[in-house]
């Protein structure tokens, strides 16, 4: 295993520490799955106090849940899971030896798309959000239509805030190394051997995902239940 | 630490042209550029020691403080921001990163019969991480302090406390990932780059307490960052999710805040559990009584952490049903802790022991983690803790954990690694004398504050009702002692790496892959990855356990 030959060749990439190219890839993915174990635990305490709040101030939550306009929501869970697709068929194409054209091309998609899902959350919906007076910090106004429970409802929209805020955070820092992989790829660094940061970029780009399709749920649909007339 | 050695004595063997990690190159760029996990050791060992003596600094002004009833030396306002400023400093800056980013950095590569760890780059981000977050810390300490006590405990924090609040949370948050990034490298390290024959049950007991300190990190401080960073938020927005204005429950910070300050309490000690069996075994040169359940315990302990954070808040309103399994888990706890008492206490059985420093810092760390962790179960008992909460039982007890429990063995474990950390010895004879300071200084400090607390006076207090003056000015006599304690190794440390004798590759004849390199080790650490052929501390076979080839 101590192969002096193997560590002194120095294949593209490879780092002085580790034994082989098999070690070093397996390290790096994961480290990626423990990192998105810290990431877990990070989004996880705030799903738990929204859990905490939710049942504490039900009526406020889904007061404010149903003021969200579900159709941007649902637009940006399309536009992420398609990035998704995206991302993973940049990876497939490296792993499978196809130019480097197709690599970028597949990169530059997931890009796009990443920066569309920021583009219809900034520009459309948190605007519509702060026109509607629904920015808490921000000239909340709390409408008395909203009866008895509206003064906790900006609760919700500091979950709301927060954890879309947390999550497009990562999304930014994510096309940021999306941006370092094209370059990469543009400078032919990748082939059948070698993929390994696309492979863990991929992991932390579905990991960002999934978080969505948690978030969605939780934000847009769960007040929409009881305005179709269940619940109590 | 960048003036390390770098030339020998005259007379110095001839060992002393050989490259090493020290000497392989010079510079100030040499050093705070390195991805060397053993120079990026030493880059923490001198920061942490830096706020160790800034956070000292701040006991020490506390103490003074406290000789008279009525206070002798400051405000009550700025008292709240001595005991504060303390607090942040020792156990976010110090001791949360204390064996880990030091021995642990230095050791783990070298221990497995790694080259470096998985992610040296990672590795160095860590500590610029930590000094960031330093730095946020050390701005809020000279711009007015804080005064919230370390525990940042909503609303007062977030609304009311007129300190800096936002300054001191940025450099906790910030500081958090430096743990993270240490404890994933470790993680990783562990994992994937074992030598040849180092399976899991060979592996040194110091590994696999890195390894549960790893999971700790992992899963318990990017919580605090969350907590943290939404405490910040509410006080800059003045909107949050803590602020009962809008239906917040300040308690939940608490429960947040708890879930990773209790685990972080076995992320101070875990690593010195560690120390502790490796220097054992040492000097009483015999294999671990019971490896299996020692490593076992560490990983026990990492798990059921995670579960006892409700015995910080029996008297702050939580349900008497959760106050009851909080408690019966806190008592679960102390089983895996006492599993390692017992054990080392069984190693030294008929064992061959010697009493150098680290061996008398071990025995100091038996003996006083013992009375903590037994002051903790009165603690962990609800009708007691009701009596005990809130005064210097408290305080006692936790320092009988992190002081008289971590401290001393970082203190032992620096003294047992310096050799090799250096290639020089230190001098005995200072050493053993400054570790009995330490242990005396250390009991008349704290000791007393168990009985001030069971007596009832209440801890972060400026003042207090003459009749516990005697007991407090023991206590800030014992104080000054354990100042001094501190000070001497400090100076025959920095002396020693320039005059101290060379200590040769294994000065201890003590097992393990980090004794098979020189002194101080080269940047690769090994020349050929050793292969394994042995289990953990054969003391009993002396041979070296290692297969050349």
């Amino acid at each position: 295993m101590a192969d002096a030959a193997v560590h002194n060749a120095h294949p593209p990439g490879f780092a002085h520490q580790f034994e082989d190219m098999e070690q070093q890839r397996e390290a790096g993915t994961l480290g990626m799955w423990v990192f998105l174990v810290t990431e877990i635990m990070f989004f996880g305490g705030l799903f738990a106090c929204y859990a905490v709040y939710r049942a504490l101030h039900l009526q406020a939550f889904e007061l404010g849940s149903r003021l969200l306009d579900v159709r941007f929501g649902a637009a940006n869970t399309a536009v992420l899971i398609a990035s998704s697709l995206t991302m993973a068929l940049a990876i497939h194409s490296a792993q499978t030896g196809k130019r480097k054209s197709v690599v970028m091309f597949y990169l530059a998609l997931t890009m796009i798309l990443g920066a569309a899902f920021l583009g219809i959350k900034f520009t459309f919906e948190w605007r519509h959000d702060f026109l509607e007076h629904l920015v808490p910090g921000f000239g909340f106004e709390v409408r008395p239509e909203w009866g008895a429970v509206g003064h906790h409802v900006p609760m919700f929209f500091c979950f709301y805030f927060f954890m879309t805020g947390l999550h497009a955070l990562h999304m930014i820092i994510g096309i940021g190394i999306l941006t370092v992989l094209t370059i990469m790829a543009s400078r032919g660094r990748f082939n059948e051997q070698y993929y390994a940061p696309l492979e863990v970029t991929g992991l932390y780009w579905h990991f960002v995902d999934i978080v969505w399709i948690f978030l969605f749920p939780l934000l847009y649909l769960i007040g929409g239940h009881y305005a179709m007339g269940g619940g109590h | 630490m960048s003036t390390a050695v770098t030339d020998m004595q005259p007379g110095a063997p001839p060992e002393s042209s050989r490259v090493h990690y020290l000497n392989a190159n010079y510079g100030i760029k040499s050093w705070l550029l390195t991805t060397d996990h053993k120079r990026i050791a030493l880059l923490y060992l001198g920061s942490i020691t830096l706020m160790f003596f800034v956070g000292g600094a701040f006991a020490v002004l506390m103490r003074l403080h406290l000789i008279e009833p009525q206070g002798a030396l400051v405000e009550p306002d700025t008292y709240n921001k001595l005991f504060t400023m303390h607090g942040v400093m020792m156990i976010f800056f110090f001791l949360i990163p204390s064996i880990p980013a030091t021995l642990g950095n230095f050791l783990v590569p070298m221990m497995i019969g790694a080259r470096d760890l998985a992610f040296p780059r990672l590795n160095l981000l860590s500590w610029y991480v930590y000094i960031v977050g330093a730095i946020f810390t050390l701005y809020a300490a000279i711009s007015g302090g804080l005064d919230t006590g370390w525990t940042f405990y909503t609303p007062y924090s977030s609304s009311f406390s007129h300190t800096q609040v936002v300054p001191v949370a940025l450099g906790v948050f910030i500081t958090g990932f430096s743990s993270i990034l240490t404890g994933l490298n470790f993680v990783v390290t562990i994992h994937k780059m074992r030598a040849p024959g180092l399976t899991w049950f060979r592996l040194p007991l110091f590994i696999w307490a890195m390894y549960a300190t790893s999971i700790i990190f992992i899963l318990g401080t990017p919580v605090i960052a969350i907590t943290i960073f939404l405490l910040g938020l509410e006080r800059l927005l003045h909107i949050g999710i803590f602020d009962p204005a809008i239906g917040g429950d300040p308690i939940l910070f608490q429960h947040l805040f708890w879930f990773y300050s209790h685990p972080a309490v076995y992320i101070m000690i875990l690593p010195g559990m560690g120390v502790m069996s490796e220097v054992v075994t040492c000097f009483s040169r015999k294999k671990i009584f019971g490896y299996s359940f020692v490593a076992f315990s560490s990983m026990a302990i990492a798990v059921i952490s995670f579960l006892v954070w409700g015995h910080h808040m029996f008297v702050t309103g939580q349900s008497i049903y959760a106050g009851l399994i909080f408690s019966v888990l806190s008592f679960l706890v102390a089983i895996p802790s006492a599993i390692k008492v017992f054990n080392w206490t069984a190693t030294l059985y008929k064992g061959s022991i010697s009493y150098q420093a680290p061996m008398l810092y071990a025995m100091g760390f038996i003996g006083l983690f013992t009375m903590g962790g037994l002051t903790g179960l009165f603690l962990a008992s609800l009708a007691t803790d009701v009596h005990l909460n809130g005064t210097y039982f408290i305080v006692a007890h936790f320092h009988y954990i992190m002081v008289g429990g971590a401290v001393m063995a970082y203190l032992g474990g620096i003294h047992f690694w310096w050799p090799k950390i250096t290639g020089r010895m230190y001098p005995d004879g200072w050493a053993r004398f400054a570790a009995l300071v330490i242990f005396v200084g250390f009991n008349l400090t704290f000791f007393p504050q168990f009985m001030l607390g069971y007596l009832g006076m209440p801890r972060r207090y400026a003042v207090y009702p003459a009749e516990f003056q005697v007991l407090n000015v023991v206590s800030s006599a014992g104080a000054s002692i354990l100042g001094i304690g501190y000070l001497i190794p400090l100076i025959y440390f920095i002396w020693s790496m320039r005059y101290g004798p060379v200590a040769g590759p294994n000065p201890w004849g003590a097992k393990g892959l980090e004794w098979e390199t020189p002194s101080p080790p080269p940047t690769e650490n090994f020349d050929e990855i050793p292969v394994v052929t042995e289990e953990a501390y054969d003391y009993a076979n002396p041979h070296t356990g290692v297969a050349r080839g």
